[in-house]
């Protein structure tokens, strides 16, 4: 994909544009590792261990493990829901969860939707690194006045008479929607409701995949 | 800091435009600009709410133009810079010209499993918390130029404490040199119209994390 767009730099101006930052960023990103590991600041080899743990290991599928943990298992979910950190800890989905992390419950009258208003904060350990959309200036500025446009422009309706609150992540509190689970799938297997599980849902921006479509 | 980052409520941003089957990082140096920002992170020279001023201080029109990992690169090398670790000379040359400075610690490949889990902000408290659930609240009314974690639309409100979340690092002295001063942490919550007046749906009910020393009994 960069080497794309430096090997075509005279398309339209919107492309232009955008090959130019990504050379312009990759020659400057470049430098200052190479300063930095130079002056023996940092080691090489730890900056491509942290990248491909964010690539491979931290994502959305362990936040889709501790809702399916939590809609399969009751006594589970009351303890999620009382102190998320603590529940998830024992789960061994990393070395160890850390601590602030607070689920919240979607039911038939509320809905829950997680936003950082000042900046990006979002439950790295459980979710990944954030989506480009969570940081971006058109979620921030409407998740807390117009929430329910918002959750339009991702194709999301809920009932009119389901309430929406908006949790604003000002501080190292951090939070994960527990989603409703999906009727018709009684009995299933934790793995197989993880499925269901998406990203979104765990922000509050979408739902849960319909069984149906699984 | 009343600066370009307070985002919440303000208009003419556009749609959300969510990206199907997104991928982790969009080009290398994303990933490195992530991976640099967390190494140096560890070395202890900086706090979590010196790098968020650090984004903060960046000028309206580079904050809105760039890239989420761009304003990162930019603010990791204005906070180098600033920190006396590597000469601007240098970051232009891409070389260190001088050697390095010594470091409390460095991240090593071994090392980085640990550091996926966020460390705890957690405090002992100098004195009991001065609200308890239920208790009715009204935020401050306060515009420090330097940095704070109680946005503006949320301001001169009245709210309801919901929950208190323990006894943290104080970001407001912490992002300034002036340490980590711990305060109680409360979760309130805003009726949507206390904030946003009649435009707001009447069921809509937002909550912010606050310290204590942005609110007063109401």
């Amino acid at each position: 994909m960069a080497s794309n767009h430096q090997d075509h730099p005279d398309h339209d101006d919107d492309y232009h544009g955008h090959g130019s930052e990504l050379s312009e960023m990759q020659l400057r990103v470049r430098a200052l590792e190479t300063v930095l590991a130079e002056k023996g600041y940092i080691d090489p080899e730890a900056i491509d261990v942290i990248i491909e743990a964010y690539e491979t290991k931290v994502g959305p599928h362990v936040g889709a493990r501790v809702v399916a943990k939590a809609w399969a298992n009751p006594a589970f979910k009351q303890a999620l829901l009382a102190n998320a950190s603590k529940a998830v800890a024992p789960l061994g989905l990393l070395n160890r969860i850390g601590d602030h992390l607070i689920a919240v419950e979607n039911t038939p009258q509320q809905h829950n939707v997680i936003v950082c208003t000042l900046c990006s904060c979002y439950p790295w350990e459980v979710l990944g690194l954030p989506p480009v959309w969570y940081k971006s200036a058109p979620y921030r500025s409407r998740a807390v006045n117009d929430p329910r446009g918002v959750l339009a422009d991702f194709g999301v309706t809920l009932p009119a008479d389901t309430a929406i609150r908006v949790w604003d992540s000002t501080a190292e509190t951090r939070f994960l929607v527990l989603p409703m689970r999906p009727p018709g799938t009684e009995g299933w297997t934790e793995e197989r409701l993880a499925a269901l599980v998406t990203r979104d849902s765990m922000i509050g921006t979408g739902l849960p995949k319909n069984p149906k479509d699984a | 800091m009343d600066g370009i980052h307070d985002m919440g409520g303000m208009h003419g941003f556009g749609k959300v435009e969510p990206e199907p089957n997104e991928p982790v990082f969009h080009a290398a140096w994303e990933a490195h600009c992530l991976a640099l920002n967390r190494a140096m992170g560890y070395t202890g020279i900086w706090t979590i709410d010196q790098t968020r001023a650090g984004i903060e201080e960046l000028p309206p029109d580079i904050y809105l133009m760039s890239s989420y990992y761009k304003k990162w690169a930019v603010r990791l090398e204005n906070l180098v810079v600033a920190r006396g670790l590597a000469g601007a000379d240098e970051i232009e040359a891409g070389h260190a010209l001088r050697p390095g400075k010594p470091l409390k610690r460095k991240l090593a490949a071994a090392d980085v499993p640990n550091t996926l889990t966020r460390g705890s902000y957690s405090r002992p408290a100098a004195a009991p918390a001065r609200f308890a659930p239920g208790d009715r609240v009204r935020t401050k009314n306060i515009h420090p130029p330097t940095h704070t974690r109680l946005p503006r639309y949320a301001r001169d409100k009245t709210g309801v404490i919901e929950a208190v979340r323990g006894c943290h690092v104080f970001p407001d002295t912490a992002a300034v040199g002036q340490g980590e001063d711990p305060q109680w942490l409360y979760t309130v919550l805003f009726e949507g119209r206390e904030l946003w007046g009649d435009s707001a749906e009447p069921s809509l009910k937002v909550s912010i994390e606050a310290f204590e020393p942005y609110l007063e009994p109401a």
